[in-house]
């Protein structure tokens, strides 16, 4: 076989001399040049809209913007603004189908409007996320830009009183007790089960996996109940810091043991292999392989755990008891914390309390979100420049 | 020098095998040893708590029967105690946030994972994380004080629209009047739900997205090379492969919010009525109503609580453990074991 048609072969059509440039037919041959065409342009970036589709597209959203006024506003009866942002999304999607099906097929519409569902729906979540901030802060900053607000408690301040009085300093320090309590046991506790589940195994751990992933079907209510029940009523304890911090423990160790143990398995063997290999024992390869190859993952989960904690409110509301004073000992009584503080000044329905409440909530979302930059910080894996510079330090 | 191999002598002729043994020694042994230790102390602290809800419910369970599950009214004076309607109110919030939260959840995970631009991702991921951390306290109150008008207004147009859809119906509502009444529309299982969404939807989106992220990057290409808009290779391999955890997701999701208490007794108005009309003021759930009753309760009634906290913790067990094995059948979850 031959990559030229010869003419040894009559059913192949011949070339005409003028699709191939005047060249000899069944030849292979260069192509040739038009001098005279204009220079080739440079092809714009792959992927990227080119601007008349970039237009189509914001385009329609500008156009079912505008549509949505008019409808909501001059046609319809329909006030308010969420059935605004509603209308704009329906005559959005509509505008964008209409203004593809001019060009394209039935398939590019499907393609066009679904993008615009999903990325809608992406930044209506977005939305009801920045909103719940939003909220929060504009309603909870009245108390706040009282320094007092941080700094006293609310011994011997009403209800009533004015912000200049009684702040939330109690309901700060008691969260940040019980949670520093509750860390100090689920953490060893949850990372040591998940080392024992990954690193040991045997039937046994098989075991223990189950039980783990079957408590973190437990709802939070339930974990408060049960310490209400052992440690208030049948030991008769009183509600304390502590047993806040055990029902919160209770709530939070299946969490942690099961995403530490999710973690550590997606260490690679390779490395638990080589580390053993070289001699280490098999403490050292999880101390020095194991924990510092999962410790962004570790501290992951760590921080989804104390932020479910800390903000968790049922557990505290069945056992710590609400004290309007500072209580820093945690077997000393009752001990308020934030969510509870938010909770009780809610549900007493007074709108000063409510006011202390937005304030309270405040600074407790101010603390998630400071809990949840250092643990990003933390988790960011350390970068190799620093590294391999302080060993050939310690190395000279 | 030359490479000399080692004189064999008499003694060594006959080599003995070295016994082999997985039994570990010395610091290994300690170390199995102390991990073992620290298993079964978690084991025996979270499988007391399932073991002491389960005896201490006990009692109630033998002494009302199934009355217990079939008695909508929770009145421990008189002796008339049953879960009925708390356990309809709970799966009424529960699936109602669902239905508003599943769409939500897919289409985050979805823009995330394949339309998103890539410097962009690692802030997403982030803002879905720190929207799981934000406490429900605060959801509670955002859905009670901002939400809740809003929504009894969406509440009223429903009724006024498709009120002769049994479930959308609201009794004792006039959808019709100048003013319509706050007080039925707000305070509705409705409003509860949508501050319940709120709070699973980032854990449903959480675990879909990671699932969407394992689609093989081959099979995507091989979509798209063949012809397929992003909506067509979506929908041909990265739905496909992660069904299992859109499934799951939205299962593990649902555990939650049926648990989920906080929200709910703030927004709420608690109510012992067998009803499936989520848009009406009224209605319990199963956590609702162990916190607004232990302060108050008798021994007795404290083990009837912890019977229907017990049973909340059945059904919530028995969604996860569906969910998980959904997950680890499909093949998404063979590659991350």
């Amino acid at each position: 076989m031959t990559l030229t048609a010869g003419p040894g072969r009559p059913d192949l059509p011949t070339p005409s001399p003028a699709d191939t440039g005047g060249a000899a037919p069944g030849l292979t041959h260069l192509p040739s040049y038009d001098d005279d065409a204009p220079q080739p342009r440079p092809r714009s970036s792959l992927g990227r809209l080119s601007p008349d589709e970039l237009f189509v597209r914001v385009g329609s959203w500008g156009a079912a913007l505008g549509l949505a006024w008019l409808v909501t506003q001059r046609l319809l009866p329909l006030a308010g603004l969420p059935w605004f942002l509603i209308s704009w999304f329906v005559l959005g999607l509509v505008m964008t189908a209409v203004t593809t099906a001019m060009t394209g097929t039935r398939v590019d519409v499907t393609d066009r409007v679904t993008a615009a569902v999903i990325t809608a729906s992406a930044a209506f979540v977005g939305l009801a996320l920045a909103s719940t901030v939003i909220y929060v802060a504009v309603k909870g900053y009245k108390p706040v830009i009282n320094l007092n607000f941080i700094t006293s408690d609310m011994a011997g301040v009403g209800p009533r009183d004015a912000f200049t009085a009684g702040g939330v300093k109690h309901a700060i320090i008691g969260s940040i007790i019980q949670i520093s309590i509750a860390i100090a046991i689920t953490l060893p506790l949850g990372v040591g089960t998940a080392i024992f589940m990954t690193e040991v195994g045997g039937k046994f751990a098989r075991v223990v996996r189950t039980v783990v992933e079957a408590m973190t079907a437990l709802p939070s209510i339930v974990a408060g109940l049960f310490i209400y029940t052992v440690w208030i009523l049948a030991l008769g304890q009183p509600r304390s810091g502590l047993a806040a911090a055990l029902a919160i423990s209770v709530m939070m160790l299946p969490i942690i043991a099961r995403a530490s143990d999710v973690v550590l398995r997606v260490v690679p063997g390779g490395l638990r292999e080589a580390s053993l290999a070289l001699g280490a024992s098999r403490w050292r390869t999880v101390w020095h392989v194991v924990l510092p190859t999962a410790r962004p993952g570790l501290a992951t989960a760590l921080i989804l755990g104390v932020a479910r904690g800390i903000g968790e409110t049922s557990p505290v509301l069945l056992t710590s008891g609400a004290a309007g004073f500072l209580v820093v000992n945690p077997v000393g009584g009752a001990m308020n914390s934030l969510p509870l503080f938010i909770y009780t000044n809610v549900r007493s329905g007074d709108p000063v309390a409510i006011q202390r409440a937005y304030g309270a909530a405040f600074v407790l979302l101010a603390l998630v979100l400071v809990f949840f930059i250092v643990a990003r910080l933390l988790a960011r894996p350390r970068s190799n420049a620093p590294s391999r510079l302080r060993r050939t330090k310690k190395d000279s | 020098m030359t490479t000399t191999l080692p004189e064999r002598t008499q003694a060594s002729d006959h080599v003995e095998p070295r016994e082999i043994s997985r039994t570990s020694t010395g610091s290994d042994a300690v170390f199995a040893g102390g991990a073992r230790a620290i298993g079964a102390s978690v084991l025996v602290i979270t499988g007391s708590v399932g073991i002491f809800l389960g005896y201490q419910g006990y009692p109630t369970l033998k002494r009302y029967g199934l009355d217990f599950f079939t008695e909508t009214q929770w009145l421990p004076d008189d002796d008339v105690i049953g879960i009925a309607a708390v356990l309809v109110g709970t799966f009424v919030v529960g699936v109602t946030a669902m239905v508003m939260a599943f769409p939500l959840a897919l289409g985050t995970a979805l823009y995330i994972s394949e339309y998103a631009p890539a410097r962009l991702k690692p802030t997403l991921i982030s803002l879905v994380d720190l929207m799981a951390a934000v406490p429900s306290v605060i959801y509670g109150l955002w859905g009670a004080l901002l939400i809740m008008p809003h929504a009894a207004d969406l509440a009223i147009w429903v009724d006024r629209y498709f009120g002769w859809i049994p479930i959308f119906d609201v009794v004792g509502g006039n959808p019709e009047a100048p003013v319509p009444t706050l007080a039925r529309y707000g305070f509705s299982s409705f409003c509860a739900a949508i501050a319940v969404a709120m709070m699973v939807l980032p854990m449903a989106c959480a675990v879909m997205r990671q699932v969407f992220s394992q689609t093989p990057q081959g099979e995507k290409e091989a979509a798209l090379a063949l012809g397929a808009t992003t909506w067509g290779m979506i929908r041909s391999v990265v739905l496909p492969f992660g069904r299992g955890g859109i499934i799951g997701g939205t299962m593990l999701a649902t555990g939650r919010a049926l648990g989920e208490t906080i929200a709910v007794v703030l927004i709420l108005s608690p109510e012992f009525l067998l009803k499936f009309r989520p848009f009406e003021q009224g209605g319990n759930t199963i956590s609702a109503l162990i916190a607004s009753r232990f302060n108050e309760a008798s021994s007795s009634q404290l083990s009837a609580l912890l019977a229907a906290g017990f049973v909340l913790f059945l059904i919530t067990l028995g969604i996860n453990t569906l969910a998980a094995i959904i997950v680890n059948r499909s093949r998404s979850g063979a590659e991350t074991d």
